[in-house]
């Protein structure tokens, strides 16, 4: 009896198991070439865009590939690819933050302020770092562990922190023409402007912790499935706190940035909507919004697209209005193109 | 009409349905399988999880649609297959465990969802409140048609459900595990329904595990096993040993080779549990778990064994109950500090709780023991990761080409190793598997088994979760059954008798009881 189902098991699992194997080495094959394409693909990401974008722009206007106007972009691109690299963080993890534009002049007011203080000018820089440290570390603890969806909280700290941010100049714009760290904002180090270096080394360090340490692959980890994350034992809430303070943190790096580029703030309308603009760079560099996937050199790309767009179209002569509209539709059609490409890349 | 003509008629059953049988790919649901039905008749249809009763009642309901050759009769007519509204229109009805209602709208809403009554093309909401009158009053139960389904009780959304199916003339109605989530009160609630919808001819198909159930309401049973149809009994021939038999009889082969160690109450007691709740559906499980042995939790589905291996993970919270480890007291309040403690957990669920999908199979490896390998700065050790995992690789089978692959890249069995692997990695002393072998291929099932023999060898504590009777009998050293939250009974082997499916099935069932 035992003798005779075990052969029955074997006869039915025998010839199964090698078709299956077979089946599987071959389909494994045709997966992995299509990977490694998409693989490819997602490494160059939005850059061959860019790439065209920049040939467009170059034939429409000759004005547009030259030194002087290549630092005008990279310069206007760097308060956003910062915030766009602490966005980053965020989104890698499944969430957003949408306070960062406020975030971004409350610290600019701070930073103003605190440069106003005699002998002590210079603190105006870490003042407003901490600042947004300090915002960021509130939105992270209110999602970490009083568990509330990014989305509200964030939107909730969007609407307060402006509310700070006019509070603390009591609605006025704040001046220093004498600002003691003003070099940052329209100072150059062998001829390169402070603002792009600032950005870059943002950038180096956000791939250094996202990709070459423990906590990067945590982020990436509570992303891609929170629920396993904990059940491996990932500290998950510390994970949420470490990128929501990131994402201030940097925001307050910007708005020191800003205040040194314009010796000047305003409660009221720094930083409007730019927590739009460094989403845009983050989706655009081809980060999941559901989180687990994303680079931040794509982020710098996508940050780089949009600053290219900007510019290119005033070079262009197109109207404020139009460019509203092309802006809007190019994030679109982009980030369309590249979803169609990858389920393409999956199909095959 | 004459008299034997008229029988005839009557004994026309309501639905048949003949040599049923669905495949998916590779695997066979059901097979060959037959079923008849008559009016006015509890049916109900029995067999281990998995054993193919929800395939079967999906082919009938029209979610799927049977392989070529089976075909379904109403009134001895044969009927459309996999069209769910023509299955409704025939008279077919399911009720499901997961109700299926809009708790925000109301009573008579929640009946015409779908199918509400119209005049003008605007619904007709008198027609539709005295319509769902109607029906409740015809059910005998006593909550208004007006009333907010969120402010009635389980049972009674349950009986929402069934007044919904006879709003579309069901004439056949399926009810899947009615009474699990039911007190008791609630479930002679439902019992009386069942009676009056019997006189009222309509025919009822009840899927239970519930023995006493079985013999109180069942005019007959009819049992599947392994995706095939076993038999049925009349009332009158029901008996629990010959139904047990009927659901597991079926022979251990040589697949599960191990020699069973008979328990040793000289072996060390690694964990032991005692009276933990979760303040829910877990009542005060009490157990000892010794070093370098196999004990495996088995039960049927719903009867808190996941909930159980959670809790003491720490995934869930303990409301009451202790928790020793080699004899000392410990408080595990998170799966950090049960990995921390030396005990580790196999989720049933590898895509949803396991892995990450986008990430390399090094990565998913290393994932519990990053901290561990950090050097200075807390930056990654990846040398250290690509060396275990390509020893992990090349130690359990793992079929892939680069550990730099992504863990979604690999098919079930090979996904559950890179699990396994993981939880390796955290050396731990109680490992906890929660069913290891679902959605694995034989080939991999059997790597596994030998792996967790090999760890018991080592003196690991094991404590395997399984649906699969004759995997809990060839792999475990001793069972404990679960049933209804509690731990109902144990099963040990003894000399030359080898662990008993019947025991573990009567225990987990309840037939012992009854």
């Amino acid at each position: 009896m035992t003798e005779k189902s075990s052969t029955g098991m074997t006869d039915k699992s025998g010839p199964g198991m090698t078709d299956k194997a077979t089946e599987m080495s071959t389909g494994d094959q045709a997966a992995g070439r299509s990977r490694r394409l998409r693989t490819a693909f997602a490494a160059l990401g939005m850059l061959p865009v860019l790439i065209l974008l920049a040939a467009g722009f170059q034939i429409m206007n000759p004005r547009f590939l030259t030194e002087t106007n290549l630092l005008i972009v990279t310069q206007q691109s760097s308060i956003n690819i910062v915030l766009a690299a602490g966005m980053t963080f965020v989104i890698l993890t499944g969430g957003i933050d949408l306070s960062v534009g406020s975030i971004l002049a409350a610290s600019a007011m701070v930073a103003v302020m605190v440069s106003l203080v005699p002998e002590w000018g210079m603190l105006g820089v870490p003042a407003a770092i901490l600042v947004g440290l300090g915002f960021g570390v509130v939105n992270g603890l209110l999602v970490a562990y009083i568990k509330l969806p990014p989305f509200i909280v964030t939107l909730g700290s969007l609407t307060a922190v402006r509310g700070v941010a006019r509070l603390l100049g009591q609605d006025t714009t704040v001046f220093n023409s004498d600002l003691p760290f003003d070099f940052i904002g329209n100072g150059s180090l062998f001829g390169i402007p402070w603002l792009v270096i600032i950005a870059l080394w943002v950038v180096v360090l956000s791939w250094l912790v996202l990709k070459r340490t423990v906590l990067g692959t945590w982020i990436y980890a509570v992303g891609g499935n929170a629920e396993a994350a904990r059940l491996t034992g990932i500290k998950v809430p510390l994970v949420l706190l470490f990128v929501y303070g990131v994402s201030g943190l940097l925001a307050g790096l910007g708005g020191a940035m800003s205040a040194a580029r314009l010796y000047a703030a305003n409660g009221l309308q720094l930083g409007q909507s730019y927590e739009l603009d460094a989403i845009a760079a983050v989706i655009l560099g081809g980060t999941s919004f559901v989180g687990g996937v994303g680079s931040i050199w794509g982020t710098l790309i996508g940050g780089l697209i949009i600053a290219v767009l900007s510019n290119g179209l005033i070079l262009a002569g197109v109207s404020d209005i139009w460019q509203y509209i092309i802006k809007g539709l190019v994030i679109i059609v982009a980030v369309a193109l590249d979803r169609y490409r990858l389920q393409a890349g999956a199909r095959t | 009409m004459t008299a034997a003509a008229r029988i005839e008629t009557e004994r026309q059953p309501v639905l048949e349905m003949r040599h049923i049988s669905k495949t998916f790919g590779p695997i066979r649901a059901l097979q060959d399988v037959s079923l008849t039905v008559h009016a006015g008749e509890l049916h109900a249809l029995m067999g281990e999880n998995g054993a193919g009763k929800s395939t079967l009642m999906k082919v009938l309901s029209g979610a799927y649609r049977p392989d070529a050759g089976g075909e379904i009769l109403i009134d001895g007519t044969p009927v459309a297959t996999g069209d769910p509204i023509k299955a409704r229109a025939n008279g077919i009805a399911v009720i499901y465990q997961e109700l299926s209602l809009a708790p925000n709208l109301t009573v008579a809403q929640n009946i015409f969802l779908g199918n509400e009554p119209r005049r003008f093309g605007i619904v007709d909401r008198d027609q539709c409140n005295r319509r769902a009158k109607e029906i409740i009053a015809r059910l005998g139960v006593s909550f208004s048609a007006r009333a907010s389904v969120s402010s009635l009780s389980l049972g009674e959304r349950q009986m929402v459900e069934i007044a919904r199916a006879l709003s579309t003339s069901a004439r056949i109605i399926v009810m899947d595990e009615p009474t699990t989530s039911l007190t008791s009160r609630e479930t002679d609630r439902l019992f009386e329904v069942i009676a009056t919808l019997k006189s009222q001819g309509i025919a009822i198909i009840y899927i239970s595990h519930r023995m006493e159930e079985v013999y109180q309401l069942a005019d007959r049973v009819s049992v599947l096993r392994d995706s095939g149809y076993v038999g049925t009994l009349d009332r009158a021939d029901l008996n629990a040993s010959r139904l047990v038999s009927m659901m597991v009889g079926r022979d251990l082969s040589a697949f599960y080779k191990k020699d069973h160690r008979p328990p040793d109450s000289k072996r060390a007691i690694a964990l032991s549990v005692r009276g933990i709740s979760d303040g829910n559906l877990l009542k005060g499980c009490s157990f000892d778990l010794h070093k370098g042995e196999v004990l495996a939790l088995a039960g049927l589905v719903g009867s808190g064994r996941t909930e159980l291996a959670r809790l003491i993970f720490g995934a869930d919270r303990r409301t009451s109950g202790t928790l020793e480890l080699d004899g000392k007291p410990i408080s595990i309040g998170s799966p950090r500090e049960a990995l921390d403690a030396g005990i580790a957990y196999l989720t049933e669920d590898r895509k949803e709780l396991g892995l990450f999908l986008d990430m390399s199979i090094s990565d998913n490896i290393s994932m519990g023991v990053l901290a561990r390998d950090a050097q200075a700065g807390g930056l990654r050790d990846f040398a250290t990761a690509e060396r275990r995992a390509a020893k992990a690789v090349s130690e359990l089978s793992i079929r892939t080409r680069s550990v730099q692959a992504n863990a979604g890249s690999l098919s079930g069995g090979n996904q559950q190793k890179v699990l396994l692997a993981r939880l390796l990695e955290t050396e731990p002393r109680v490992l906890i598997l929660d069913e290891p072998t679902r959605g694995v291929d034989v080939g991999a099932k059997s790597e596994i088994y030998r792996l967790i023999d090999d760890l018991a060898k080592k003196g690991i504590a094991i404590l395997m979760i399984s649906s699969e009777l004759p995997e809990v009998i060839g792999v475990a050293d001793r069972v404990l059954v679960m049933r209804d939250g509690t731990i109902s009974g144990e099963v040990t082997a003894s000399e030359g008798q080898p662990l008993s499916q019947e025991a573990i099935m009567e225990l987990a069932t309840g037939a012992a009881k009854g």
